[in-house]
């Protein structure tokens, strides 16, 4: 393939994730919702999202992820779930499990529901404990009981951070207690909640390595039993992840207010309009919307991307990472050490190692806090 | 040849994927927690006759009717081991 050969026109927006609602009972301190979230405007009607979902479908989305926020907190689920599955769409549920009762798991699997993601995410603000919580537990024991009674498979997912990094084995423990079929653990990712949070979050080098060791211990131990994915924190790596698989390239985010996405982040992008489901169709906001052509194909690259043998690869990286540290979407992900920008992220790992800057108090996710950054307050 | 994939067995669809035509790609997709496995033509052509209800046989048997062609025992045979490797089929 010749440098210049990544198409800019795409397929069909294969995956649909639904983000129902910013509200959450939990509090992390690696959410990946917007810091602004709280002051997002109101929440898209049932009537709405039912049209999101025949638009959607009609362009070709066949997975649909429900998510949030917590979207237990929709009462409307059901509803929209029932309809997904009407449409032909594979529905999923990610949930931390608070508010999934038996009467709801049972009018969920009545609607269709195909699979539940359950993740370790607690609300308790003793974050590098909570393990040892019994009430965390004893919630996610009380939902896996009911995603194996209801015939689902099991997958649990949880994210990874220099807090809990090294009770890895107890995590995956728990996971094979709980029946786990399927264990993604995931790697913080620094967006967000969790980039206010990095210096305390992110974790050192051997830190990594020791986790990655004993999963692959775990992986031996347990064999097919339950199947481990270990999702590597890119800040570790010297070539950046080929993010969402491409830009407007098979994933479409739609947020609570409506507004449609490439990817639950984008919209911190500068300059750039994205289209809200309220006034545009999807197909139209797929194929046609400047929010979503503008990063598609190569066009947009900048040195050192535009000339890099590599570029097919991971197409630059992510645009949000590239905004958030090198202050420009269009310029190379600064995990990718051709960037300029590679210093940032080499000093962050520094600190890391280093163990300084971790003094400062953890932001937890609330709304309060969201209003106060939102404000442009500390 | 192992016995599930002999020409007596009935393999159908596992319970862990969804098997479905899906016009916009034009294709049969195999359906899973947060994932899509795209089938090529052939692959679609013989899973979607792993219902349960016909033989290894039968399913030969059928190709080479619908598509006027002979001698595909070998090639079913051969993408049954792959799919059962895969966890698509069982029994
Ligand atoms: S990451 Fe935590 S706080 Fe954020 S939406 Fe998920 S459960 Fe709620
Ligand atoms: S220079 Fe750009 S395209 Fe090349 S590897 Fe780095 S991020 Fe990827």
């Amino acid at each position: 393939m010749s440098a210049t050969s990544i198409p800019a026109q795409p397929g069909p927006p294969l995956w649909l994730l639904a983000e129902l609602t910013y509200r959450c009972p939990l509090h992390c301190a690696f959410c990946y919702n917007p810091v602004d979230f709280a002051t997002s405007g109101p929440e898209l009607s049932t009537e709405d999202w039912l049209r999101v979902l025949r638009e959607a479908r009609a362009a070709g989305s066949v997975q649909c992820g429900f998510s949030g926020g917590e979207p237990m907190l929709r009462d409307d689920l059901e509803v929209l779930v029932a309809e997904a599955h009407r449409l032909g769409f594979y529905t999923n549920l990610l949930t931390s499990g608070v508010g999934l009762t038996p009467e709801r798991a049972a009018a969920l699997k009545a609607a269709g529901l195909d699979h539940i993601q359950l993740s370790f995410q607690d609300s308790t603000r003793e974050l590098n404990d909570f393990l040892s919580h019994t009430r965390t537990f004893d919630l996610k024991q009380r939902v896996a009981a009911l995603i194996k009674d209801n015939g689902w498979p099991m997958v649990m997912n949880c994210v990874i951070h220099r807090l809990n990094i090294d009770y890895i084995d107890r995590i995956i423990e728990m996971a094979v207690e709980l029946g786990a079929e399927y264990l993604e653990l995931a790697n913080n990712q620094y967006y967000s909640w969790a980039l206010l949070n990095r210096d305390q979050l992110l974790p050192t080098r051997a830190q990594l390595e020791r986790a990655e060791r004993i999963t692959n211990e775990y992986r031996e131990k347990y064999g097919d039993r339950i199947r481990i994915f270990f999702v590597v924190p890119d800040y570790h790596e010297t070539r950046p992840k080929k993010c969402m698989n491409g830009w407007g390239n098979v994933f479409l985010t739609v947020t609570p207010d409506g507004t449609a996405l490439p990817c639950h982040t984008a919209k911190m992008l500068p300059g750039l309009a994205f289209p809200n489901v309220r006034e545009m169709g999807v197909r139209e906001i797929w194929y046609e919307s400047e929010g979503f052509n503008r990063y598609r194909g190569d066009g947009w690259m900048k040195e050192p991307c535009r000339t890099c043998p590599e570029k097919e690869k991971d197409l630059g990286g992510c645009r949000c990472q590239a905004y958030m540290l090198a202050g420009d979407p269009a310029a190379a992900d600064p995990v990718c050490d051709k960037s300029p920008a590679h210093g940032l992220v080499v000093e962050a790992l520094a600190r890391a190692e280093s163990g300084s800057g971790r003094s400062a108090p953890l932001v937890f996710r609330d709304p309060a806090a969201s209003r106060r950054l939102a404000a442009g307050g500390g | 040849m192992s016995a599930v994939t002999g020409t007596d067995a009935c393999p159908r669809v596992s319970r862990r994927f969804r098997l479905q035509w899906e016009e916009a790609q034009n294709a049969w997709v195999l359906l899973y927690p947060e994932g899509m496995v795209k089938l090529n033509q052939s692959a679609g052509e013989i899973m979607r006759r792993c219902d349960g209800s016909r033989t290894v046989a039968q399913v030969v048997a059928e190709l080479e009717q619908a598509f006027g062609a002979s001698g595909l025992a070998d090639d079913v045979a051969k993408f049954l081991e792959l799919a059962r490797g895969q966890q698509w089929i069982e029994g």
